[in-house]
């Protein structure tokens, strides 16, 4: 295990100059009513000036708590227990509230997830962002507004003096999170804490924040915070790395050290659970961390992580194990790691399972047909209303095209607004499609679901983003999943449990969940309640729309699993839409990139996501952030965001954001489906060979593993 | 907690009233006329020598049963409105809204004396009042859960599986909507105690010699100066039962959205 010797480059490039933030041996309590609860213990760390410090673990691993407690600011029932917070050398943890809040603003500067929540939405974005100058720097209202527009044009925010008249509601997502960049970093603070600023963002809004983030690093040289669940924005932002489990801070390294040579289990099972985009290792099974984050009031004796980790021995289960030096700079709290652990088992993955079949766009085994299917959606919808009424149309979907084989898979992605989900909608009938036709084992369906007999409906289920919603909290998980087997499959009495309990089974719920209510289970449970609903009545076709992405990284690890799993003994059908590219391609046989309710190109998923590919997709995959400090990926980027779909542009849809356009043509003619070979069409002007050229320096996308494999 | 002991102390001298009250309501003695309270006599006497406590004690089935019916009547016949209103939408929505809006939009005693004084006061029509004043209300309420609800994902799960829409209204979307509707029906029910007195203070509720506690008070106006407590005993047993149905509601409100800590 040889450091590469490119890594000290990243170093060398930004020198960390002297310590902003010191935290040492921090306990963090909260008081409930079952007593007091130690939600972060003995944590310590340290970041300096220019440097970013990620802070990563599961839902539910202190992240937040640790930063919010770091600057004193907790909900009433939390205080800090035991050890200190330094802060440019001074101690926070004895201040009185009112040296606190000084503090807030001029030192430290905090961006949250949702930047709509984060702002107040009944004052202009000028006026909350000039509070800042007036309040923490003692400007006048002329100089604030001065600074104001200064800091706006600094995130990039184009035409900043209309910015400072509107209101937060009327800006997009992508530039209200700017905005708030903006407003923490008004006072030039020492510490910025980031917390998931970008979750909430599509992936392309989200690459070009964080482009923006790591060119303000240096120009403000401040400390940054940055606190995700995402392990690849970790490898695009951050120069160390602290990794959390139950409250403790279980290894802390470099970057490099943390992808490259991971010394915790915890961390490396966090690597190893989100897919690689590497056709190679598409549709195995990923490596997935057994059991949930253990909880701060049940912890173990001995290591937190012990009852989920592999490589537990005696040893672990007796005394909890701290932090100590493995190599200059990385600090683990497993006892085994030097005991090269890991070396082994990686072959055992690799060597299983057949590599994914080529499927063939001319293939006629379709069990799913969708022809020219269009949906449009009244501009403004309302009931009766008096005078003019709004006749523009909004084209949701345009003229789209799939299908999907027997036993296949066909992914869907496309940014946020790109009509997938609409797509999803109207194949399953919720939104019955205004033209063109859906057939199933080349029967045509009736548009809208209420119209379609019970056994068609059985054929085609559905499972849906958000478990939250999707299940009914009055209904227990027995009734939910028994229901279809009710109502479609036709099963009563005795039987009818008893095939409910084997559907729960088939996901792995354990029967006594029958009589639980969802909101009992954890998040990751219930979407595999939702999973079962779906799969009770055995349908041919299971709509998966985001089924994973509002869950934590290894749960999406093991419900991809699941759902590879189920599609090998039913040889189920999935359309599976998301706009995580990376679990896309690891899920699926073909894949379709959708832009503004149309394909942009299509074909069998390994070839989508290698060049020569469509202008769209490879803005799409240069957004991707990568779980690998080396990647290089282009800087590819996309203006603004897609537009509502009311006037679609003429020509070529996606010309007026497309980064390749090639001008007249462009705007002005539809764009031929040129076939690249090797069932792979795109939607383009570009000839295939110029676009195969554009590809020269092509997109890293499969990670380097440097020391593991 | 409070709120709910003295409702069932309300509950049971409604249900067993006639018993428990020491003297017979009807019973009149001449010789016993406007006494002041006293231990024979603890809310006193009226004009006519009848024992007022006795009186309050049974004039609570009166006020009891005809709110608590008239709210359950407007529940029974407000919700279904209400539901398949908000779930239909588009033009039953508007046209279902829009006559309950009518009756909304009149003031409640208003609407309550015309159409008792077309009717002729009695019981039954008092009931038939106080359905068609809380029944928009409830309505309104459970429509609102309804639009809430019904673009939540299970319920399109269910239509995806083919379930009918009553089906989905009373078995998935209804569940969702009780404990607003609990809310609701319960403030309702306390200003249905409220109307019930004001019609039978204003002599279009139950008749005399029905001791409703309306008509108790109206009786007692013109003999206020010489016999306080005529008028005071009745008026307290409104508002205490009042305040018990109000604080019971805060409770329910409390247990059932725990999360917003009572609005």
């Amino acid at each position: 295990m040889v450091l590469d010797p490119g890594g000290g480059e990243r170093a060398a490039q930004r020198p960390a100059g002297e310590p902003v933030l010191e935290v040492d041996q921090l306990d963090i309590v909260y008081e409930t009513d079952g007593g007091p609860l130690a939600a972060v213990r003995n944590a310590t760390l340290t970041i300096r000036r220019n440097e970013s410090l990620g802070l990563v673990g599961e839902s539910g691993s202190g992240k937040s708590t640790l930063a919010m407690g770091v600057i004193r600011y907790l909900a009433d029932n939390g205080r800090v227990d035991a050890g200190s917070v330094r802060l440019l050398g001074r101690d926070l943890t004895g201040l009185k509230p009112s040296e606190l809040r000084r503090l807030w603003g001029a030192q430290i500067g905090v961006v949250y997830q949702s930047p709509l929540t984060a702002l107040t939405p009944t004052i202009k974005v000028g006026k909350q962002l000039a509070e800042i100058a007036t309040l923490h720097l003692g400007m006048d209202k002329q100089h604030a507004r001065e600074r104001t527009l200064e800091m706006l044009s600094k995130v990039a925010m184009p035409d900043p003096e209309n910015i400072l008249e509107r209101y937060p509601h009327q800006i997009s997502g992508g530039m209200l999170q700017r905005c708030v960049i903006a407003m923490a970093l008004m006072a030039n603070p020492a510490l910025l804490i980031m917390d998931e600023p970008t979750t909430a963002l599509d992936v392309t809004t989200q690459a070009v924040v964080l482009d923006l983030v790591q060119d303000l690093k240096d120009e403000f040289d401040s400390a940054i915070l940055y606190i995700t669940h995402d392990l690849g924005v970790i490898a695009k932002m951050c120069d160390r790395v602290a990794v959390m489990y139950a409250g403790e801070i279980v290894e802390k390294a470099t970057i490099r050290q943390i992808f490259k040579e991971p010394q915790h289990p915890y961390t490396r099972s966090l690597l190893e659970c989100i897919p690689r985009f590497d056709p190679s290792c598409a549709k195995k099974p990923l490596l997935t961390i057994p059991g949930v984050i253990a909880r701060v009031d049940e912890l173990p004796d001995g290591c937190i992580f012990g009852p989920r980790c592999d490589y537990v021995e005696e040893q672990c289960t007796t005394s909890r194990p701290g932090l100590r030096e493995v190599a200059p700079g990385q600090f683990t709290s497993c006892t085994r790691c030097d005991d090269n652990l890991f070396a082994a088992c990686r072959a055992d993955a690799d060597s299983d399972a057949a590599p994914r079949e080529r499927v063939s766009l001319s293939d006629a085994d379709r069990l799913l047909d969708v022809l020219d299917v269009t949906k449009h959606f009244p501009a403004v919808q309302g009931g009766l209303r008096f005078g003019r009424r709004d006749r523009r149309l909004v084209h949701a979907l345009d003229a789209t095209s799939l299908w999907v084989g027997h036993g296949r898979t066909l992914g869907i992605v496309g940014e946020s607004g790109s009509g997938k989900t609409t797509l999803a909608r109207t194949i399953i009938g919720l939104e019955p499609a205004t033209s063109g036709t859906v057939s199933l084992n080349g029967g045509v369906l009736a548009p809208a679901v209420d119209k379609r007999p019970r056994s068609i409906l059985k054929e085609i289920q559905m499972v849906f983003q958000n478990p939250d919603s999707s299940l009914n909290n009055h209904r227990t998980v027995g009734e939910a999943v028994a229901r279809p087997l009710r109502l479609l499959g036709g099963v009563r009495g005795q039987e009818l449990r008893r095939r409910t309990i084997a559907a729960m089974e088939a996901v792995q719920l354990p029967a006594r969940y029958y009589d639980r209510r969802p909101n009992e289970l954890s998040q990751g449970e219930r979407q595999r309640v939702a999973i079962a609903r779906a799969f009770a009545a055995d349908p041919q076709l299971v709509i998966c729309d985001e089924p994973i992405s509002s869950l934590d990284v290894s749960v999406q690890g093991a419900l991809m699993n699941l759902l590879l799993t189920l599609q090998t003994e039913r040889d189920t059908s999935y359309l599976f839409i998301s706009h995580d590219l990376a679990a896309v391609q690891h899920l699926s046989d073909l894949i379709a990139v959708v832009y503004l309710g149309h394909v942009m190109e299509w074909g069998d998923a390994a070839r989508v996501l290698t060049p020569p590919y469509h202008p769209y997709t490879e803005a799409l995959l240069s957004a991707v952030p990568v779980a690998d400090p080396d990647s290089r990926q282009p800087r590819i980027r996309l203006s603004g965001s897609v537009p509502t779909p009311i006037d679609l542009p003429s020509g070529c849809r996606f010309h007026p954001r497309c980064p390749r356009c090639l001008g007249d043509i462009c705007s002005q003619k539809e764009p031929p489906w040129q076939d690249v070979g090797d069932d792979h069409r795109i939607y383009c002007h570009i000839p295939v060979e110029d676009l195969r050229n554009l590809e020269a320096g092509s997109i890293e996308l499969v990670p380097s593993r440097g020391g593991r494999s | 907690m409070i709120g709910i002991i003295v409702f069932l102390c309300f509950i049971v001298l409604a249900v067993f009233g006639p018993w428990i009250a020491p003297y017979s309501y009807t019973e009149q003695v001449p010789s016993l006329r406007l006494l002041a309270p006293s231990l024979a006599h603890p809310f006193g006497t009226d004009p006519f020598g009848r024992d007022v406590l006795s009186r309050v004690i049974v004039g609570t089935r009166t006020v009891v049963l005809l709110s608590g019916l008239g709210t359950l009547f407007a529940v029974v016949i407000g919700s279904p409105l209400g539901m398949l209103s908000g779930y239909t939408g588009g033009l039953v929505d508007e046209v279902i809204m829009r006559t309950l809006d009518v009756f909304l939009s009149i003031p409640s005693l208003l609407l309550a004396i015309v159409l008792l004084s077309t009717l002729g006061p009695s019981s039954r029509n008092l009931l038939i009042v106080l359905t068609v004043l809380y029944a928009p209300m409830i309505a309104r309420v459970v429509r609102s859960m309804t639009l809430d609800l019904k673009n939540k994902e299970f319920v399109e799960a269910a239509r995806v599986r083919g379930d009918k829409t009553s089906y989905i209204l009373f078995r998935e979307v209804f569940p969702g909507a009780i404990a607003p509707l609990l809310v609701e029906a319960s403030m309702r029910f306390s200003y249905a105690i409220f109307l019930v007195a004001s019609l039978g203070f204003l002599g279009l509720g139950v008749q005399p010699p029905s001791p409703d506690w309306g008509l108790l008070i109206s009786e007692a106006r013109d003999f206020f100066t010489l016999a306080p407590w005529t008028l005071l005993f009745p008026a307290a047993a409104i508002g205490l039962l009042v305040v018990s149905v109000n604080l019971m509601t805060d409770g329910f409100r409390q247990m059932l959205q725990p999360e917003r800590g009572g609005l």
